[in-house]
């Protein structure tokens, strides 16, 4: 029952703010719903409930790994949104429903168990994030649109076509085309290897088009940077977790068809060129959300590196995926108050902003050093953990290019973040109407920040249980 | 059932070759809808012997949907944007049909190699898919004019379907239902953006949207 809750309320709230008809309180049923959904997603963590094995939706140990995570980030980026849409004269009709559409939907892909479940939330989440991205309304942002459109439906038509092919092995195998996880994995060895190894291959670029695997990537800097900062910080730390969810749960059907060496050794390949691809990008590129979604880029490949090592692995996996996707969310929203200021997010016209917005600056450098592994911020602690992983499982030569690549994003990155807040700002910048910095855009990216950094030092102990407990769920045998 | 079915899957692998080699927008759009229809009819004749409502409410959807209100729309589209030919496509239209014929023979000769299960050996079943699939991506790839790129993903969503049909007896059709309606929903989404496209550039020409890059 719970885990339908945490679907339904989103989803009422969206028809509730849909039918609002005050243009100004619109934007309030974000952080009530937001709220009620992270207390529920709180409780849930800390009291887990039992599982029925052939449930379609349920929040089980895996949900409970990610889904608290990414339901914080949500309550954060809602309570920003208030401030974001009081200084936006568009109709949030259709903005604000969307928004608690893609919770609503994310709840869902997060919880579903059932291959055909699955790809219906992340279909429609793909849907739901349209009106989003478009939300300002430019000739720029129709064109990332349309490319996010193009690119992302022919990944999804792709990952439907790898469920049928898992759905055919299964058959094939003498099942009874049952594709609930539970029922995949029991199948396990007698599923049909041609097929899981074809359907492995196209859930693989399917959904990992949706988390933004170079060469899968090409929508992601064009959305990221025409969007809202509040809608790339959820595209970032929201949506890229469900697809990142969903090639665990895949994966753990692969490894218990026998295929597991296969599986991993391409994502370590694929993890590996997407950091390597984002981290070359990095240093060519001069527009500071496009910078962000290269950084998103690298930082899935991690996610598919540290997949790849196994158990111990998967385990950091999940840690990073809560510390990229509080940190992220931070670099968004102080990244969004910026651009706003500055009226571009090209390193050309956006100069001196420490002189124009100094807490957003701030944020924006503290969320970098964040970003690229600084400690004592969380990815720090997770991306070490993926190190040590690595070189305990003999993969010297991955993790040695990793490091390196990690180290040329980080020249990347800081490149253009200083560029950005040192130095004069343009006259133009100095001469338009001044953007105050006020409390509910700068306490929201503040929080994340703090959540990564208390996330890196005293990463609480329930989290470390939920995230054993998932481990488990996806290597019974380890 | 096998007669049948060879036909209709026959004729609809017809109607992709028709649809690479023709610059018209208004025969592309059609051929795609009565590939669409032709499939759509596809669930009665595979499940002839076990007939219910589910089934035929699928089936009147489908060909609603993929033969009549998509094609409704890509053509309200194309008179919006004053548009009927493709002109200038990335791979020309003798390459593109030699693409994909030579695809469809090779999916078909590459069937017998398939690990399959006996019912769907012997028939076009599986060939008619891949061939869809290809004819759609040289489509998607191949084309400059947003509507001849959704027509492509339309004949790329027609034979993932047919996958799909593969697993009818096996899997709870309520999935399917759901899938099916997001797959029009998609498509409706998509032909939106190709109307707000025309109001932003004048024109459906994809290469024109080049603002964003490195």
């Amino acid at each position: 029952m719970n885990a339908y809750l945490l679907i339904l309320i989103p989803l009422a709230g969206a028809v509730l703010a849909a039918l609002w008809p005050h243009r100004r309180t619109r934007p309030f049923f974000l952080p009530a719903v937001a709220f009620a959904h992270t207390a529920l997603c709180v409780l849930l963590l800390a009291r887990p409930v039992a599982v029925d094995p052939s449930s379609w939706l349920a929040f089980d140990p895996l949900a409970r790994a990610i889904l608290p995570g990414v339901s914080l980030l949500f309550l954060l980026c809602a309570c920003y949104a208030v401030g974001y849409l009081r200084l936006k004269e568009q109709d949030n009709r259709v903005f604000v429903p969307a928004l608690l559409l893609v919770l609503g939907l994310l709840s869902a892909g997060h919880q579903a168990r059932h291959l055909g479940i699955l790809w219906i939330a992340t279909e429609a989440v793909t849907l739901a994030c349209v009106p989003l991205i478009h939300f300002n309304g430019t000739p720029r942002s129709f064109e990332a649109t349309w490319k996010y459109l193009l690119v992302g439906g022919t990944g999804i038509a792709l990952s439907l076509l790898g469920s049928i092919c898992l759905g055919y092995a299964s058959l094939h195998g003498g099942g009874s085309g049952d594709i609930t996880f539970t029922a995949l994995l029991a199948h396990g060895p007698n599923l049909s290897r041609a097929w899981v190894l074809t359907a492995w291959v196209l859930l693989l670029v399917g959904y990992g088009t949706k988390m933004g695997l170079a060469p899968m990537h090409t929508w992601k800097p064009d959305a990221y940077g025409e969007s809202p900062g509040i809608v790339g910080a959820l595209l970032a730390g929201g949506v890229t977790s469900v697809a990142f969810m969903a090639l665990l749960r895949i994966k753990s059907v692969v490894d218990a068809a026998g295929e597991g060496v296969v599986a991993s050794r391409t994502l370590l390949a694929i993890g590996l060129f997407s950091t390597l691809v984002a981290a070359l990008f990095l240093l060519r590129t001069r527009d500071f959300k496009r910078m962000l979604a290269y950084s998103s880029i690298e930082h899935m490949g991690i996610l598919c590196i540290a997949t790849s090592l196994g158990g111990p692995g998967a385990w950091a996996a999940l840690f990073h995926v809560w510390s990229n996707g509080l940190t992220k969310g931070a670099l968004f929203l102080s990244a969004g108050n910026l651009q706003r200021a500055a009226d571009s997010s090209s390193i050309d016209d956006a100069r001196g902003m420490f002189k124009v917005m100094p807490r957003s600056s701030m944020l924006l450098v503290t969320g970098m050093f964040a970003i690229t592994a600084c400690p004592p911020f969380a990815p720090f602690f997770s991306e070490l953990l993926v190190v040590r992983t690595g070189f305990a499982a003999g993969q010297g030569w991955a993790i040695g290019l990793f490091l390196a690549c990690l180290l040329l994003a980080f020249f990347g990155l800081s490149r253009i973040v200083f560029a950005v807040v040192d130095g004069r700002p343009r006259l133009r910048t100095t001469k338009r109407a001044r953007v105050r910095e006020s409390a509910g855009l700068v306490l929201p990216p503040l929080f994340l920040l703090a959540a990564s950094f208390w996330l890196g030092l005293f990463t609480p102990d329930i989290l470390r249980d939920a995230w054993s407990a998932a481990v488990l769920q996806l290597f019974p045998t380890p | 059932m096998n007669d049948t079915l060879n036909l209709l899957i026959g004729l609809a692998m017809g109607f992709n070759l028709l649809a690479l080699g023709t610059s018209r927008l208004p025969v592309l759009i059609r051929a795609v809808a009565v590939q669409g229809v032709l499939l759509g009819l596809l669930p009665l004749v595979l499940e002839a012997h076990a007939l219910d409502w589910r089934l035929i409410l699928i089936t009147l959807a489908t060909v609603a949907g993929k033969g009549f209100l998509i094609p409704y729309m890509l053509i309200r589209a194309m008179r919006a944007a004053n548009i009927a030919r493709e002109l200038e496509p990335f791979i020309g239209y003798i390459p593109s049909l030699l693409l994909g014929a030579g695809g469809t023979i090779a999916a078909v000769a590459l069937t017998g190699y398939l690990p399959l299960l006996p019912e769907h050996a012997g028939n076009l079943h599986v060939p008619g898919a891949m061939a869809l699939i290809l004819t759609g991506f040289i489509l998607l790839i191949g084309r400059t004019k947003a509507i001849s790129q959704v027509c492509g993903y339309l004949i790329l969503e027609n034979g993932i379907y047919l996958a799909g049909l593969l697993l009818i007896r096996s899997t709870p059709i309520l999935v399917e239902f759901g899938i099916l309606l997001d797959v029009t929903v998609g498509i409706f989404v998509i032909g939106i953006i190709v109307d707000r496209i025309q109001r932003a550039f004048d024109s459906l020409d994809t290469r024109k949207l080049t603002a964003l890059h490195e």
